[in-house]
């Protein structure tokens, strides 16, 4: 019996190695290796599904054009389910195991500075999904990111106040990251638009009912707008309870604001947000001549195509524009060298994305200015800009 | 303060404190005839809102409510058929982790049916803006449909539970499971009858309130934390008593805001439920007597 058994394991065994080294992985190791870590699932899939979504639709399509200078992709996508432990076990099986070329994502800030350094010591391209501005402030040689900056989308916000004449403010943020971050950075930049933030407010993110907020808040006659800074559900919620108080200051939302759903979940109540993002939920009303108008009707189209009708959300743009730059790097090095790669995408200029046209330098491993914020209002339940 | 402030105040309490009795009764129910509590009941809210949703884009709002209700009795009635009744004689230690089990089982399977947005019902009447005027504040009009519904499920169950043969069989179940079954009363149909009861009012509240608070798959603990505490502030097992305590809490919240930052808002419950179990184990309007023979 013990005999059977060793033998059928030595078979086994010997399959494996067999299956390992056959011509096929040979012939894969010319294809270019793509690493991701998305938060597929888990809390934060509002930005993991659509960008896994938005890679497998885009790698799909360079193959089948004969892939990047005749080498194909070959997409590996780990789902994180927005954990920082995973995002650190994933990045270094990658790196060490798969030997990935370069990996995109994470999807969310903390996880992406977890991995940050082991990024940097394995001199690994990693293209983040991320918001936050920490993620390329101070600069990592190797780490780059693709959504626009929260202080960015911050002076878009006060500058419009500013145009409107308001100046004294009350400002609401949920107890996520994404809200403390935003947070910070609408206090730090208020005095430099002469804003006076008279009332500030932390909610739980799970909050359900915000009126008795909103009847204090109202109470301060002085208060002329209202920023709010966290994601869903509690953006619909404060706008609800504003509007059924019958306060209508203006309702400030962040570019966390960027998917319809979120205004359907709103309803009447949505009707007048005024929010920065970029402009793909408003690609049709953009003018001809905009560098960006056509690359983002041919996203949207694509992507509603392939996902069934799922509108599509400013977060699948992140991915999409990640994986253009690493696209735009290795035609522009013309090899498939990690160092070589690096350095073309760190002197990128003028490669226009989703979130706005990237110009890359060695200062800035963002490339997005304010100029890639559109501000942005809900006008009978759709996206509409903001027009003064 | 204002007047109108004030009301507006007290509307808002009022609003989160409806919330919480009804999750409160919930417990209560399952508690007196089991003397269990079920952490269950806040995944029975939200079962309700779920399916509600789901229903009404292909039938009327009224119809959605009823199927929406009878869909979540069911899933009561099986969850305690499948988890619980086979149980001879369990401890309570081991009934409460068989239903913290129950409610992150049901909630993976919400995810997997709905998946992780939040969805809303539309309001009954008017839309997400429409305020009605009472004494100088304004409330949605949902707010008043929350509170008529609640209270009107509270009434019907303290008259259930007082004065018709079954709910008076349910309550001996609770006094001395053995001495009901004696007197001819099958325990576990009156057992299984309780989470039927308590997941129709859950599944209830989860219809009326989906257009104020939003439904999601994860909405259950977080009601279910608040609705324990309201629980034992009342004395468990008083279905008016947790009302009473309900709207006490969340007027105490609501108010609170007006001095403290929003952000303690949480901190203030948890308080509350400490100081109860070390002051008032028994629960505001619980009686120490009666606590003392109960095993939990």
């Amino acid at each position: 019996m013990k005999r059977v058994l060793s033998s059928v394991i030595t078979v086994v065994i010997s399959f494996c190695l067999v299956a390992g080294f056959t011509p096929a992985s040979i012939a894969k190791a010319e294809n270019i290796k793509v690493g991701a870590i998305l938060a597929v699932t888990g809390g934060a899939s509002f930005l993991g599904g659509p960008e896994a979504r938005t890679l497998e639709m885009m790698v799909e399509e360079i193959n089948a054009k004969g892939g990047i200078n005749g080498n194909k992709i070959d997409l590996i996508i780990k789902d994180s389910g927005a954990n920082p432990e995973k995002a650190i076990s994933f990045a270094k099986q990658l790196i060490e195991e798969d030997k990935v070329f370069a990996i995109i994502g994470p999807s969310t800030s903390g996880e992406t500075m977890k991995i940050k350094n082991i990024a940097e010591e394995a001199r690994m391209i990693l293209i983040s999904c991320a918001a936050a501005e920490v993620i390329v402030n101070p600069v990592a040689k190797w780490v780059f990111k693709t959504p626009q900056k929260d202080s960015d989308a911050v002076k878009k916000i006060y500058g419009t106040m500013k145009d409107m004449g308001i100046s004294k403010i009350a400002v609401l943020t949920g107890n996520t990251g994404f809200g403390n971050a935003g947070k910070g950075q609408l206090e730090a930049i208020a005095p430099e638009f002469g804003i006076e933030i008279l009332a500030s407010e932390v909610y739980d993110k799970k909050e359900t009912d915000l009126s008795a907020v909103v009847a204090k808040l109202m109470a301060n006659k002085d208060i002329q707008a209202v920023v709010n800074w966290s994601i869903v559900p509690a953006q619909g919620i404060l706008a609800k309870n504003m509007r059924q108080a019958g306060w209508d200051v203006p309702l400030f939302q962040s570019h966390g604001f960027g998917n319809i759903k979120y205004v359907e979940a709103g309803g009447a109540a949505a009707e007048g947000i005024i929010f920065p993002a970029g402009r793909l939920l408003v690609a049709e009303d953009l003018p001809d001549s905009h560098p960006q108008k056509a690359l983002l009707i041919k996203y949207k189209n694509d992507y509603e195509i392939r996902c069934l009708g799922e509108e599509c959300s400013t977060f699948g743009g992140h991915a999409f524009d990640a994986l253009t730059i690493l696209v735009a790097g290795i035609k522009k090095a013309g090899v498939v060298d990690k160092e070589k790669v690096r350095d073309a995408i760190e002197n990128l200029q003028g490669v226009a994305g989703t979130a706005g046209v990237f110009n890359f330098s060695p200062e800035d491993h963002n490339g997005l200015d304010i100029n890639s914020f559109e501000m942005l209002t809900v006008k009978d339940g759709k996206f509409a800009i903001y027009n003064k | 303060m204002t007047p109108e402030l004030f009301i507006q105040y007290l509307f808002a309490g009022i609003t989160y404190g409806i919330i919480y009795a009804i999750v409160a009764i919930g417990f209560n129910i399952i508690y007196n005839t089991t003397g269990i509590i079920n952490f269950a009941q806040g995944e029975f809210v939200m079962l309700g809102g779920m399916i509600v949703i789901t229903m009404h884009a292909f039938m009327p709002m009224p119809l959605a409510i009823a199927l929406a209700v009878l869909i979540t009795m069911v899933v009561g009635a099986l969850i305690e058929m499948v988890f619980i009744r086979w149980l001879e004689s369990p401890s309570v230690l081991r009934m409460i982790i068989i239903t913290i089990g129950i409610s992150i089982l049901t909630r993976e399977v919400a995810l997997h049916i709905w998946g992780e947005s939040v969805r809303t019902l539309p309001y009954f009447i008017g839309n997400e803006v429409t305020s009605v005027s009472i004494l100088g504040a304004r409330i949605s009009p949902q707010v008043l449909w929350v509170i008529g519904v609640c209270s009107l499920m509270v009434a019907g169950l303290s008259l259930f539970f007082k004065f018709t043969s079954l709910g008076r069989e349910m309550r001996a179940c609770a006094a001395n499971r053995r001495a009901a079954t004696l007197c001819g009363i099958n325990t576990k149909n009156m057992i299984t009858l309780s989470f039927v009861l308590s997941a129709g009012i859950g599944a209830m509240a989860g219809c009326v309130m989906s257009p104020i608070t939003y439904s999601e798959y994860d909405m259950g603990p977080g009601l279910a934390i608040k609705g324990f505490t309201v629980a034992i502030l009342g004395g468990l097992g008083n279905s008016v008593a947790a009302v009473a305590a309900g709207l006490l809490l969340g007027i105490i919240e609501a108010f609170s805001i007006s001095v403290l930052p929003l952000a303690f808002k949480d901190a203030i419950a948890t308080t509350i439920l400490l100081l109860i179990l070390f002051i008032r184990p028994h629960g505001l309007f619980g009686s120490s007597e009666a606590a003392s023979l109960k095993e939990f």
